[in-house]
């Protein structure tokens, strides 16, 4: 009795309280995204509000269990979840049911459950317990290899059950090396790799050299000042020119016209307002017509009207967007930042090495699809369909985030314990 | 453990985390605060403006006999999006088409929009969808959308009434009133009056989804407009004489125009050989049109009011009346004539000799016309023979002659009156005189009417003088609601007391021993005729007859024009006297044997036979 009065004293009450706001808000905007005169009542399960209602009540279960566990259950056992995951992605190739074109969902009676959710939780357990064991270092190319490995696995699989966006969520895992001790640059190369890319197919290779051969120039100039770092500012220089040249010839002569479209409509270069681009179009609209100060709940036109496309699941934000104007989209954004400011600060009072490994893992993930799933709806970045967390509808994505947050949640209660 | 070398590195990730909310917080306040494209483009996305189409007008004859009715037709349509568990071989079963078609059309479709509904196939009859109806729950994208189409209970008048079609691009452009897929009148009275028969389109406002399900109407309605029904119309036609006249003119070519000259109804306007304009509705349009319009004998050339023929004989009253109102001639005055070998201009056959005018009208001595013409031309007040030929040209302006009615009667063409220039250019302007142009005394040479203009002439002589304005629109709304858009006075400035000798004459084509219509006087009607022969420069001669009766009640005025038929006499005569006793007696009293040779007679076959003919 003590002990359990001990951990509800500890725990991290912010975090919790973060988390309810999300599933609350989250549930009452599902609830105006599909809500029907005919069925007007945020409890009746035949609706997706009614269903997400009982998934959040099996959440909170699910996170008073995992409170009552004890917290060395999870690194002691860390190894047998991932292989139990493992297993169940090879498994759901074999014998799993299609839904919208993924292989991924094990079908049981009328409920669907996605084990490639499941698998972020044992990958991050996973990847905690590598990190911490004896004379492993990130700093040796063998152990950023198994490292690499342990996350790539289950992306792979996941990427083999046609579910692109879900595999991609794994690489939020650079994060969480980089704090461990992976070399900066590989983060920076990646993330200015990345914007680059981006920038080259949406202003055009010429305007992207302009700009870097101006900054070289500048850099130049600045000669005396920059002395020291000149070289390395230089050479960074000329290498992001090349990238750029090699993107745009990459682009023009590798890829197939089909695949150029697709891009360029991703990109917004592309006005094929009901085509590929439709959805972004659509929920740009829906978001843009909320205005400062929003519709008002249950007033939206544009998402009720199924003009946005899953709008209860990946593009449950343009609801929000729509009712709730900037303000609401204000607020999910600030709550989100605090869970995730709120997630780092926790990690970093761990004792456990462990724990503070799981807590970034917890934190890289959530970022992720926060960034993704946002940025989707507002025509930001590529459309890959991954849900917002806690918010979009959904059993299996509520109860693996419910499980991936309160795992750490349990972790940080105990903090003081361990050592 | 604790802190570790690496803690600084979580500033970095906080800053990662702020970074990239800050940038979507600054986008979403583009977007939602900065812009206000989306909020238009979101009204536009969700409320939908439904065309409600208005019924277009009926059109009546003018005792109320229904000529023109709509029909229900229906349309099918599409939206790709829809589409689940296509059954396509049975969809193609039930809609009588191939596969290769069916798909054709799907991909067309599917180029338009995937969300959008477009038109699958147009015009579905009501017996055809009768039996898709009961099927189409089963092809969830596909539905119906009801439209109009334009049937004729009797098949006939088709250039009158003319046809209605899709709009096209410039009349799109010219009137912002048309929307692509709209219906338009094209031709005759549907297009001259397409503004009354079109009615008003409604608007319903209503909000709808992606899939354009409607979700309910729009702030209760507030901003629905109801369709307006177009107005119904009366035409001046007749339809017993207009049917008759279609009867009469079957495998013949040529016109039938009877207008009442008392105030320019057109009674009949008959162009032969016709076409069923039900043929030119819906679906089948374009297949029958290109059929029709690749037709040798034309049926689609509305000849009533687009041919132009040599008035022939038919002229020779005008010339005369021309003459009186000049003071070159009298009544009495005679000219002599020596038969077929008259200089410069032979007579036809031979007789007394001098004659008067009126008998000189009775029995078409053309050396009479040729002199009569010299004087009106070559009179002594005018210092050159400009002057002469256009005082002439401006009686023959005044009668309608070389230009067309401003009136709703649609195709029309102006005929030909030449200018003295045209006579200039040819002979220089000193190089002709009254002999140099004589064919124009007997309604031969440069000289061409339309049928409408030369029953317009009968008319104007019916009147003494005057006439109204041949028009086809009776009333609107109801048959008493009577309307004058085009109903207008025109007098020629001929006195009328001018006219009676060439009234006289002209009865005496019927009534005379000599007139060339006296084999078809009718018992109790007192007809005026003139019989002429338009010299046909392709082959045989045309056949004119223009008349009016009763002489001294004028009720109904015609020309009958047979296009290579030879003389008037012989068809274009008893068809114009049939068709004044139908209209004023109802029937024809005549033995039957002779109605019914002008109703067999097919001219046509008989001309491929033998057209070396007299
Ligand atoms: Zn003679």
């Amino acid at each position: 009795m003590r002990d359990r009065k001990n951990i509800f004293y500890n725990i991290d009450w912010i975090t919790i309280l973060l988390y309810l706001a999300l599933v609350l808000f989250g549930w009452i905007n599902i609830y105006a995204s599909v809500y029907n005169e005919e069925h007007n009542s945020i409890f009746d399960v035949s609706q997706r509000y009614g269903k997400q209602m009982i998934w959040i009540s099996l959440s909170l279960v699910l996170a008073l269990v995992i409170l009552s566990i004890d917290s060395k259950f999870f690194s002691t056992f860390s190894y047998l979840f991932y292989g139990l995951t493992i297993l169940s992605l090879v498994a759901v190739l074999l014998i799993g049911t299609t839904i919208s074109g993924s292989r991924s969902w094990f079908q049981i009676g009328s409920f669907a459950i996605q084990p490639a959710e499941f698998a972020k939780f044992a990958t991050c357990l996973a990847l905690a317990r590598f990190l911490t064991s004896h004379n492993v270092g990130l700093k040796k190319l063998k152990d950023i290899m198994k490292a690499l490995m342990i996350i790539t696995v289950p992306a792979f699989l996941i990427l083999l059950q046609h579910d692109t966006g879900s595999a991609l969520v794994y690489s939020a895992f650079i994060l969480v090396l980089y704090r461990e001790g992976l070399s900066g640059s590989i983060l920076l190369i990646g993330l200015v790799a990345a914007v680059l890319f981006v920038l080259t197919l949406l202003l055009g290779t010429p305007v992207i050299l302009a700009v870097l051969g101006g900054l070289i120039f500048l850099v130049l100039i600045l000669y005396k000042r920059l002395k020291k770092s000149i070289k390395p500012i230089l050479g960074l220089l000329v290498l992001m020119a090349a990238f750029t040249y090699s993107v745009d010839y990459a682009f023009e002569n590798v890829l197939e016209p089909h695949q150029k479209k697709r891009i360029n409509v991703l990109l917004g270069l592309e006005k094929d307002i009901h085509g590929a681009g439709y959805n972004v179009n659509q929920s740009k609209i829906a978001i843009g017509s909320g205005g400062l100060s929003g519709k008002g709940f249950l007033k939206g036109t544009q998402t009720k009207y199924d003009f946005v496309p899953e709008q209860s699941t990946d593009f449950i934000f343009c609801t929000v967007g729509e009712e709730w104007g900037f303000y609401g989209s204000l607020f999910v954004i600030l709550l989100f930042l605090l869970l995730l400011i709120r997630l780092v600060q926790l990690a970093e009072r761990q004792r456990s090495r462990f724990s503070r490994i799981y807590g970034y893992g917890v934190a890289s993930i959530l970022f992720f699809h926060f960034a993704i799933n946002i940025g989707m709806t507002i025509g930001l970045t590529p459309v890959i369909g991954i849900p917002l967390p806690f918010f979009s509808y959904g059993g299996s994505s509520l109860w693996a985030f419910t499980i991936l947050l309160f795992i750490f949640i349990r972790m940080d209660a105990s903090r003081l314990e361990v050592l | 453990m604790g802190s570790d070398t690496y803690s600084k590195r979580r500033y970095i990730i906080i800053g990662i985390f702020v970074i990239i909310a800050l940038i979507y917080l600054g986008k979403l306040f583009s977007l939602q605060v900065m812009d206000h494209n989306y909020k238009l483009f979101a009204q536009d996305n969700v409320l939908r403006y439904i065309t409600q189409y208005p019924s277009r007008g009926l059109i009546y004859d003018r005792n109320g006999n229904l000529l023109v009715y709509n029909e229900a037709a229906y349309d099918l349509l599409v939206v790709p999006r829809q589409i689940t568990k296509l059954d396509t071989m049975e969809l193609c079963r039930l809609l009588h088409m191939g596969k290769q078609e069916f798909v054709d059309r799907l991909v067309q479709t599917k180029k338009y929009s995937y969300y959008k509904p477009s038109i699958f196939l147009e015009q579905i009859s009501k017996e055809e969808y009768a039996f898709l109806e009961e099927k189409l729950y089963q092809f969830p994208g596909f539905y119906v959308q009801a439209r109009t189409l334009r049937k004729y209970p009797i098949p006939f008048a088709a250039h009158i009434l003319g046809y209605v079609g899709e709009v096209d691009r410039k009349e799109i452009d010219k009137d912002s009133y048309y929307r692509q897929g709209d219906y338009i009148g094209k031709s005759g009275i549907e297009k001259t009056y397409e503004h009354l028969l079109r009615g008003q389109k409604g608007l319903k406002v209503v909000m709808v989804d992606v899939f354009n399900r409607e979700k309910g109407s729009y702030q209760e309605g507030n901003f629905d407009t109801l369709a307006e029904a177009g107005k119904n119309l009366f035409l001046t036609i007749d339809k017993d004489l207009q049917l008759y006249g279609e009867k009469l003119m079957r495998n013949k070519k040529g016109s039938i125009v009877a207008i009442e000259p008392t105030s320019g109804e057109v009674l009949t306007m008959v162009s032969s050989p016709a076409y069923d304009p039900n043929l030119l509705i819906g679906r089948i349009r374009t297949k029958n049109f290109r059929k029709l319009s690749r037709d040798t004998l034309e049926p689609l050339f509305n000849r009533p009011v687009a041919a132009q023929y040599p008035p022939g004989s038919t002229f020779k009253p005008v010339n005369a009346l021309i003459a009186l109102n000049e003071g070159v001639i009298v009544p009495e005055t005679r000219f002599s004539c020596d038969g077929v070998i008259s200089k410069p201009i032979k007579c036809s056959h031979n007789h007394y000799s001098p004659l008067s005018l009126i008998n000189a009208i009775e029995q078409s001595c053309n050396p009479y016309f040729w002199n009569t013409f010299r004087e009106i031309i070559e009179q002594e007040r005018f210092t050159n023979i400009q002057q002469g030929y256009n005082n002439w040209r401006s009686y023959l302006e005044r009668f309608n002659v070389g230009s067309k009615f401003n009136t709703d009667i649609s195709n029309q063409r102006s005929g030909n009156l030449p200018k003295d220039s045209y006579f200039n250019r040819y002979y220089g302007e000193s190089g002709w005189r009254a002999l140099t142009i004589r064919s124009l005394s007997i309604g031969q040479g440069e000289i061409e009417l339309t049928p409408l203009q030369l029953a317009n002439v009968s008319a104007t002589i019916a009147n003494k003088g005057s006439f109204y304005t041949p028009h086809l629109l009776k009333a609107v709304d109801s048959i008493g609601n009577e309307v004058n858009f085009f109903t207008r006075f025109n007098e020629t400035g001929i006195d009328s007391s001018y006219f009676n000798p060439v009234i006289e004459g002209m009865h005496l084509v019927y009534e005379g021993e000599h007139g060339s219509a006296r084999w078809y006087k009718v018992k109790d009607i007192e007809i005026c005729g003139k019989t002429g022969t338009a010299e046909n420069p392709h082959g045989d001669d045309h056949s004119v007859f223009m008349a009016f009766a009763p002489k001294d009640d004028p009720k109904i005025a015609i020309a009958v024009v047979v296009e290579t038929s030879g003389f008037g006499s012989t068809w274009a005569a008893p068809i114009a006297t049939l068709m004044i006793e139908k209209y004023l007696k109802g029937e024809i009293a005549r033995p039957r044997w002779f109605e019914q040779k002008m109703l067999d007679a097919d001219l046509l076959t008989k001309k491929e036979e033998g057209s070396e003919g007299p």
